[in-house]
């Protein structure tokens, strides 16, 4: 649906260059929902605004539904950003009109009668949930709704792609999963491939099926969420998931030496971690029975993400030696990621 | 009621046609001057706009050339335009006196200034509504009319009653090319001959048409403020 082919952008401010993304090279699938990570300064809102040339790059082709975008000027290339929507962080709605006058703005010229346009426009905010604020002026609005009025007003073409930059980051933890939510409905009603642009990891492990982490300008990493959630390969990529996690506290009462962690002769910490998508076997309980050890969780995080549980848990195995190596094989066996943090024995 | 006034502003009612006459010039200059510098400011506060560094037709000689040129004319103060513009006048409006002979030196001491007022106006409009503007597929003559002047009329309402009002004091000093009007009324009568009561009531007359303009100029940006 979209291709990103080898796509540089370089600002040039006098005699300083800032080179904001270099040789980015991405194929968003058709009707997936795929995210780009990044801190602020990455190079990802760059990279949003080449998809539909708002910063045309410097260098690389845009390819959107098969039409070539970096070829295109003037009116076709006017054209063909009519379908791709864009919502924004700060929502961009026009103070000057009503939530229906925002919606509206974009179907002139569309070869639309009045009459269809109203009717359009009713459709839509009906679609983002918010047909009773139609004569509302955006001032009047939180900022959930306001959002919503962008989602609707970039849907007015029809398109087939929508843009999301930060689109949730200026909202509150609920809102933020309400509006994720109906980006998730838009994808699977209408069909329509969403590009999320976010600093925050819960967003891409909320809806996104694929995700690219973004560093200094470049895509540094990739993939399936679940597979970059299992197994990050880069260090900013952990850095992130630590962030959605709560597994890595126990480095902190570790470090503060809480009585919580305090181990016995026989005892050790493990984190236990899912690394593949095939985990639904109740695994603590089994290997509790089986191998006669006691497990003692700490932390437990475990979440859904496309479908299948990811996160982890971090316990104290207390029991024979013996039973605990055999355990852990067991663990490892059924693809569970097993990593001793501590021995009591090693460590006296 | 006419008594009243002959024993309070005697000097006054005994040239009650000049009065009228002159109210009446200062409206036809600050009116005609007024109507084409908004036409003219709108364009050039546009113009700059766009074509600044960052603005959606960015070119860097246009918006040069009109920069220079905007401070040129901003810098001259308003008697030496009166007198300097007097060939240009005669040359468009066939004479370089009289009420016909002020717009043109008001319309170049008004233009600069209004343009600069609508250059600020449209600085108001946040980036992110033309970049919005931009993704779904706005040109850039459709984000001048629907974004940037559509979003600014609170400001441009506001920017034009200033415009307005320092325009009707520069009228004022169009007496110099013999176009009457109340600023000359007032020197020629009140200050020249010391009769007091002309300058007074010129000065009322004044303030009223000021209020008029601010009252409208507030109820425009009012009404369009959400």
């Amino acid at each position: 649906m979209i291709e990103l082919i080898h796509i540089s952008k370089t600002f040039e401010s006098g005699l300083d260059q800032v080179e904001a993304v270099r040789d980015v090279t991405i194929h968003i699938n058709h009707e997936e929902i795929y995210g780009i990570i990044g801190f602020s300064g990455a190079g990802k809102s760059t990279l949003v605004r080449c998809i539909n040339l708002l910063e045309p790059p410097t260098e690389g082709t845009v390819t959107v539904d098969g039409e070539e975008l970096t070829r295109l000027n003037g009116k076709d290339l006017w054209a063909a950003r009519k379908k791709i929507g864009m919502i924004f962080q700060h929502f961009n709605l026009m103070r000057s009109r009503t939530v229906f006058g925002n919606v509206a703005y974009p179907l002139r010229n569309s070869g639309l009668s009045k009459k269809e346009i109203e009717e359009k426009v009713r459709e839509l905010l009906k679609l983002v949930d918010i047909a009773d604020k139609e004569t509302s002026y955006p001032s009047q609005l939180s900022g959930g709704q306001k959002q919503r009025v962008a989602i609707a007003r970039a849907l007015a073409n029809d398109p087939k792609v929508i843009l999301c930059d930060e689109a949730t980051s200026a909202l509150d933890p609920q809102t933020t999963s309400a509006i994720l939510q109906l980006l998730k409905k838009l994808n699977n009603q209408l069909g329509i491939t969403v590009v999320v642009i976010t600093h925050e990891m819960s967003v891409v492990k909320e809806i996104c099926d694929r995700v690219a982490v973004m560093e200094k300008g470049r895509v540094v990493e990739e993939g399936e969420v679940f597979s970059i959630f299992a197994s990050p390969q880069q260090p900013i990529t952990r850095e992130f998931i630590r962030s959605t996690s709560s597994l890595q506290k126990i480095d902190k009462l570790l470090a503060e030496k809480s009585p919580v962690v305090e181990l016995k002769g026989n005892e050790l910490i493990v984190r236990l971690t899912y690394v593949q998508k095939s985990v639904s076997e109740p695994l603590i309980s089994t290997v509790s029975r089986k191998f006669d050890i006691d497990l003692n969780i700490i932390f437990s995080d475990v979440e859904i993400v496309q479908n299948a549980p990811i996160g982890g848990t971090v316990a104290i195995i207390s029991g024979e030696r013996e039973e605990i190596t055999a355990a852990m094989e067991y663990l490892t066996q059924k693809n569970v990621g097993v990593e001793v943090i501590t021995d009591a024995r090693i460590s006296e | 009621m006419q008594e009243f006034l002959n024993d309070i502003i005697p000097n006054v009612m005994s040239k009650l046609p000049t009065f009228y006459q002159s109210i009446w010039d200062t409206l036809t200059m600050a009116g005609w001057s007024g109507v084409i510098s908004f036409i003219l400011g709108l364009m050039l506060g546009v113009t700059a706009t766009v074509t600044k560094p960052g603005g959606i037709l960015q070119n860097k000689a246009i918006y040069q050339c009109l920069d220079k040129v905007i401070n040129f004319f901003r810098s001259i103060p308003f008697v030496i335009l009166l007198a300097g513009l007097m060939p240009l006048s005669r040359l468009i409006m066939g004479t370089a006196i009289g009420v016909e002979g002020a717009i043109v030196p008001l319309v170049f001491g008004t233009v600069p200034f209004y343009s600069r007022q609508i250059e600020n106006a449209l600085a108001e409009v946040d980036y992110g509504l033309i970049e919005a503007a931009q993704s779904m597929g706005s040109g850039p003559l459709e984000i001048i009319f629907r974004v940037y002047l559509r979003e600014s009329i609170p400001s441009i309402a506001r920017g034009t009653t200033i415009t307005a009002i320092s325009l009707i004091g520069l009228t004022a000093m169009a007496g110099v090319v013999g176009a009457g009007g109340l600023g000359d009324f007032a020197i020629r009568y009140g200050h020249d001959r010391n009769q007091t009561d002309v300058t007074y009531v010129t000065v009322i007359v004044l303030v009223l048409m000021v209020s008029v303009i601010q009252l409208i100029g507030n109820y425009i940006a009012k009404k369009n403020t959400h």
